[in-house]
């Protein structure tokens, strides 16, 4: 596939409440990755380099569909893999080169929930949030708990404190693992999948509140996400990945473009402009209600 | 909301030390010799102050030749096994893991008769053979329980139970070819046995390194909490997750190793007590491991004292009466697992 007429990233252009006064907090610059199943022989899979910056109080959505390189770029920013070339800088440090404790005090990561191996309850879950600060021996203090407390008080959680993590429902377990990672005290807080297993009003709850915590908390939030019409929602910046590249970085109105999305997403789809500027995405169906073929094009990518 | 404190930390180790305190008293003064506890307290007073002397010989016999050496090697042996029973759970993901449901104990065997018949000139040949047997069986039943590059459950299980059956198969071939002597105490030894006395010195490297491996495991008991709570995550928390696995993994295998060298396997304490302190204390591995490593000691030492009364005068081995409760107990647990 031949990839013209890729904008080149700078900074985020202009349009809706983007924070672009607001200081540059990562910067990914022409960073990529391959996996290798044995040594020598070729990757199975590839990330192109690939460059955005993000600022604090933005939310940036990496967005594609399932195999587009969307998880191993989060990894990269994650620091749990280290970049083949290129660097990602959070405040000016390679995070690949921090070492646990540090990185874990600034980036706090949102997994789909494991499975817990013994009963816990979700305030101790929370206290976890607090390892990172804590020395070999130390116990929890007074001001961990109280951390850990407004943690849950900011997803609002409080009334799970005492609840066992594997009675709760899947929406009250997500703001329960979202209040551990606030009580990491991050700057970066990223997010894998968080609204997979999460119905619609528990999705348009969490978004809402990640949008929330970027303002109050000063975040950096990254998402990744498959799910378009969420991600034009709630997104300052979009990085639209595909088969290993990236294949656009602006807002979702840049990048929202009908003929780009159905050919990344293989679906037919109708892309409007909502009253706020935002783009909104729909199946494109026929009269018969059946969802129309893709209509043939140039390829874009 | 309540987080472990020192003072809660030590309130509990301090009710089973109490525990432990009664249950020892009480496994000096029966047996095939009933000793009442006014005596007791009367020739272990003499003792503290120095005035052994005057200690009854046939007191001194049975209490202090017989009964106290055998209470304090099962106290290390269940504190050993237990804190390596939390540990492997902990470390394979997996509640029902246990040094003998694993293979690990069957390892250590191995390890330990191998070394008494290839080499019994090296000094401590048994514990350190039982060592390299252990982390060996754990080593081997790790990669075959895995499926696709994962950790799964019964697969390690199954895994375990095949090692544990194949290295069986090993002892008995190794005893009956190669071990001339001695056969009845290698058979009842296998079954797990508390009633073969070892010298002095063997005690204190006993202790030693129960003291050295429960001490490693709890310098990583912060960790091993967020581990048992998602591995993935464990790293974002800033956990070396790779490290932390090293250190229980060689440790437990240590203890595992130690345990089986002087009292061959005894099955399912380590599956047993770790699911009791946590039933009794949560799931904390800061409170888990001191309260595993005291309950274990409870556990043994009053296993023990029913193995040597329950049919008296003739003595049980202890593993058969740790099986007996132990394996309904894993039935349990593993029937209340599924959905």
């Amino acid at each position: 596939m031949s990839t013209p007429n890729i904008p080149m990233v700078g900074t985020p252009s202009q349009s809706g409440g983007q924070p672009t006064g607001e200081p540059v907090r990562l910067s990914v610059e022409q960073a990529s990755y391959a996996y290798h199943t044995k040594g020598n022989t070729a990757p199975m899979f590839t990330l192109a380099a690939t460059s955005f910056e993000a600022r604090q109080r933005e939310i940036v959505s990496i967005l594609g569909p399932n195999a587009s390189g969307k998880s191993t770029l989060l990894k990269l920013i994650a620091g749990s893999l280290e970049p083949l070339s290129g660097r990602v800088e959070l405040e000016g440090f390679e995070i690949s080169r921090l070492n646990p404790r540090t990185r874990a005090q600034r980036i706090a990561m949102v997994h789909q929930e494991s499975p817990l191996l013994f009963p816990t309850r979700a305030g101790e879950y929370v206290l976890q949030g607090r390892h990172p600060y804590s020395r070999m021996m130390r116990f929890e203090t007074q001001n961990d708990i109280q951390i850990a407390e407004n943690a849950l008080a900011q997803v609002g959680a409080t009334h799970l404190r005492d609840r066992w993590m594997h009675e709760i429902s899947g929406g009250e377990k997500q703001r329960v693992i979202l209040a551990r990672a606030l009580a990491q005290q991050p700057i970066l807080l990223l997010l894998d999948e968080p609204t997979l297993h999460l119905d619609i009003g528990a999705q348009v709850e969490l978004l809402e509140r990640l949008r929330q915590l970027a303002l109050e908390n000063r975040y950096t939030v990254i998402v990744v996400t498959h799910e378009l019409s969420l991600a034009a929602e709630f997104a300052d910046q979009v990085v639209l990945m595909h088969n290993g590249k990236c294949l656009r970085v602006g807002t979702p109105a840049e990048v929202y473009r009908r003929d780009l999305l159905e050919q990344v997403f293989e679906a037919p789809l109708d892309v409007d402009i909502g009253p706020e500027g935002r783009p909104r995405v729909h199946i494109r169906g026929t009269k018969t209600g059946r969802p129309a073929p893709i209509l043939m094009q140039d390829k874009l990518f | 909301m309540k987080a472990l404190t020192l003072s809660r930390l030590l309130w509990i180790c301090g009710s089973l030390l109490a525990v432990l305190f009664v249950v020892v008293v009480v496994a000096l003064k029966v047996g095939a010799v009933p000793i009442s506890i006014a005596d007791l307290a009367l020739n272990l007073g003499r003792v503290i102050l120095g005035r052994a002397s005057q200690v009854p010989s046939e007191y001194r016999f049975v209490v202090f030749d017989l009964r106290l050496p055998r209470i304090f090697l099962a106290m290390l042996v269940g504190g050993a096994l237990s804190v390596s029973g939390t540990s492997f759970q902990a470390l394979l993901r997996n509640p029902l893991a246990d040094p003998y449901v694993l293979g690990v104990s069957s390892g250590g065997a191995v390890g330990a008769i191998a070394g008494l018949i290839f080499a019994p000139q090296i000094p401590l040949v048994a514990p350190l053979a039982a060592f390299l047997g252990a982390i060996a069986t754990i080593a081997a039943v790790y990669f075959l329980g895995r499926r696709k590059g994962q950790l799964d459950s019964t697969t390690l299980l199954l895994a375990g139970i095949i090692s544990a059956s194949f290295l069986s198969a090993v002892i008995s071939f190794l005893v009956t070819t190669l071990a001339g002597q001695n056969l009845r105490g290698i058979v009842f030894w296998l079954m797990g046995d508390l009633s073969t006395p070892l010298p002095d010195a063997l005690h204190w490297v006993l202790l030693a390194g129960l003291i050295v491996g429960v001490g490693a495991i709890y310098t990583t008991a912060a960790d091993l909490n967020v581990i048992t709570a998602g591995e993935r995550e464990a790293i974002h928390l800033g956990v070396d997750v790779t490290r932390v696995k090293l250190v229980v993994y060689v440790s437990a295998s240590l203890l595992t190793g130690l345990a089986v060298s002087v009292s061959g396997a005894i099955g399912y304490v380590g599956l047993l007590v770790p699911h009791a302190m946590r039933m009794l204390f949560g799931s904390d591995y800061r409170v888990l491991i001191p309260s595993s490593l005291i309950g274990g000691a409870i556990a043994l030492v009053a296993a023990d004292t029913l193995a040597r009364t329950v049919m008296k005068p003739t003595e049980l081995p202890v593993g058969a009466v740790t099986a007996i409760l132990g394996a309904p107990f894993f039935i349990y647990l593993l029937r209340r697992r599924l959905p």
